[in-house]
């Protein structure tokens, strides 16, 4: 039966294959950065259950000092000329688009597929290993039709992840904050303030407090991922589906579009407010958060009644 | 009250521009040890979650496939489906870019668009064109909202449309939460429950979208 371990080994493969690539990229100065980093990845991926928990600790220690002392950079230049890519454009249009939807949709057809036959591939992670089977047809429909240099789509790849850089496990370190955070309490203590906050038995202020306390949290943690764990634990659970029967599925989900209204709203989601401020040349850094609070406040009015309509 | 310091570090961390791996790592064992926790205890817990939620790591695979499509035009394909859009005025334009955009998303192509690929040499220029063809005396004031839109329309357009991608990373986040409360729920029932607030995010930035049209060409019967 295939299971998520085999997804883990794909993944380890390419990053170990981005890690060999970068090392021997000498036009970028931190390639041994780069190397480390990503190989360290690789052997999270690949051997992650046999290092131990202390061992897999040192590991993300080591992946935090490399990229915390700025040892991860991206070469220069090395894009394909905008001309080569247009001409190229021209000549294939429609078929790249199909070969980007691939993966789409064996990812979706794999889910129902797998569920039905039975034995096949472990049912919990069904769209996780039907996503890694459609970046490997897509990868061939690709190569098949398109014939590039064998290592091109590793090369290019790793480009991408390169510029991404350490943002890459961002997410993945906030989850993992996340963990630490709930063995010391803090959303017990989040849950208090709050819950001190809320009436008694009041099932609209605890959805109240729950969709701007997701809002709120994400702008100060600047992540929906890092306070969905913390209000998912102090409000969400305790008082949305244990005490009141919702829909853990719906509070979940339409909860963390509430964190997100907070992600339009704050200069800590870096990335999407203040880059892009810089890039187009706006003479005030907060324009475009100031472009996105009359859609943010009112959406997070809305995700609120959702939750309130849909979850119970 | 003192687990809060944690949180106390990340905000400080991210407002003095530190970088944030540093900064959360700094986070956790402050709030380790405010919980009593000995450092080789902290160092042990962040390692076992790190390994337990490395599948919100795995999106990457797909770099290889983007990094093929894209070396061959796929975001020069996309740059001219959005070209073909004739006849279009910013309301227009920027209304079919969010649809486009939260469409994409929806199907897992979140790195198709963005602000370095189309907003800065594509939609934000033709917004501009789009509102100086209705107004030809723009203020400088106006070009920076049009433009700030611009990118605010990008990124209402993933945020709210990414959710509906069954193999999202947030989505997964939930799930991997949501097992450790004893609740096993399939990535499709989270993606279904975001459509309402995609509906409603298209329509009240779109909403919004043709407000701004209209107050860029009122002004200019003002002038």
């Amino acid at each position: 039966m295939i299971t998520l371990g085999f997804v883990y080994v794909l993944a380890g493969l390419t990053f170990a294959a981005f890690a060999a690539l970068g090392l021997q990229d000498r036009s970028n100065p931190k390639r041994f950065g780069n190397a480390a980093f990503w190989g360290l990845l690789a052997l999270s991926m690949l051997g992650g259950d046999y290092l131990g928990d202390f061992g897999n600790g040192l590991l993300v220690l080591a992946l935090v000092a490399i990229a915390g002392t700025g040892q991860i950079g991206r070469a220069p230049g090395g894009d394909i000329p905008a001309e080569v890519q247009a001409t190229r454009a021209a000549k294939y249009g429609n078929f790249l688009l199909l070969v980007a939807l691939i993966i789409p949709a064996v990812a979706l057809i794999g889910t129902f597929l797998f569920k039905q036959i039975p034995g096949l591939a472990d049912p919990k992670q069904a769209t996780l290993i039907s996503l890694a089977f459609g970046v490997l047809i897509a990868l061939a429909v690709g190569m098949a039709r398109l014939k590039p240099p064998a290592l091109l789509p590793l090369q290019q790849g790793r480009r991408l992840l390169d510029s991404v850089g350490w943002a890459a496990i961002l997410p993945q370190m906030l989850a993992s904050l996340g963990a630490v955070f709930a063995l010391a309490g803090v959303g017990d203590v989040v849950g208090g303030l709050i819950g001190t906050a809320i009436p008694q038995g009041s099932l609209f202020g605890a959805v109240l407090a729950f969709g701007l306390g997701m809002a709120l949290f994400t702008m100060v943690m600047g992540n929906a991922f890092a306070a969905f764990p913390v209000m998912l634990a102090a409000v969400g659970m305790p008082l949305l589906v244990k005490q009141h029967g919702g829909d853990p599925a719906v509070v979940a989900a339409i909860g963390m579009l509430a964190g997100f209204c907070g992600t339009l709203m704050t200069p800590m989601a870096a990335n999407f407010n203040l880059v892009p401020a810089a890039l187009l040349e706006l003479k005030n850094p907060y324009g475009v958060i100031r472009a996105q609070i009359g859609t943010a406040v009112p959406l997070l009015a809305a995700n609120i009644f959702f939750i309130y309509v849909f979850a119970f | 009250m003192l687990v809060l310091i944690g949180i106390a570090i990340i905000i400080a961390g991210f407002l003095l521009r530190f970088n944030p791996l540093l900064v959360i790592m700094a986070s956790a064992l402050a709030t380790g040890l405010a919980a009593g926790l000995d450092i080789a205890a902290i160092i042990a817990a962040f390692g076992k979650a790190f390994n337990d939620t490395r599948y919100v790591s795995i999106i990457w695979i797909v770099l290889p496939v983007i990094g093929l499509l894209e070396a061959y035009g796929l975001q020069q394909h996309a740059r001219s489906l959005i070209d073909r859009m004739k006849g279009a005025t910013l309301g227009r334009l920027l209304t079919g870019y969010l649809l486009l955009r939260q469409a994409m998303a929806a199907v897992g192509l979140t790195s198709v668009a963005g602000h370095a690929q189309t907003v800065r040499p594509l939609v934000a220029p033709m917004a501009e064109a789009a509102a100086e063809a209705r107004n030809d005396a723009l203020t400088d004031d106006q070009r920076e909202e049009v433009k700030a839109f611009s990118a605010a329309t990008d990124n209402v357009g993933l945020f709210f449309g990414e959710d509906i991608f069954l193999a999202i990373g947030s989505i997964l986040l939930m799930k991997g939460l949501l097992d450790g409360y004893g609740y096993q729920i399939e990535p499709l029932h989270f993606s279904l429950w975001a459509i309402p607030t995609a509906i409603a995010a298209f329509i009240i930035h779109g909403l919004r979208l043709r407000r701004l049209e209209k107050r860029m060409t009122k002004q200019e019967a003002g002038a």
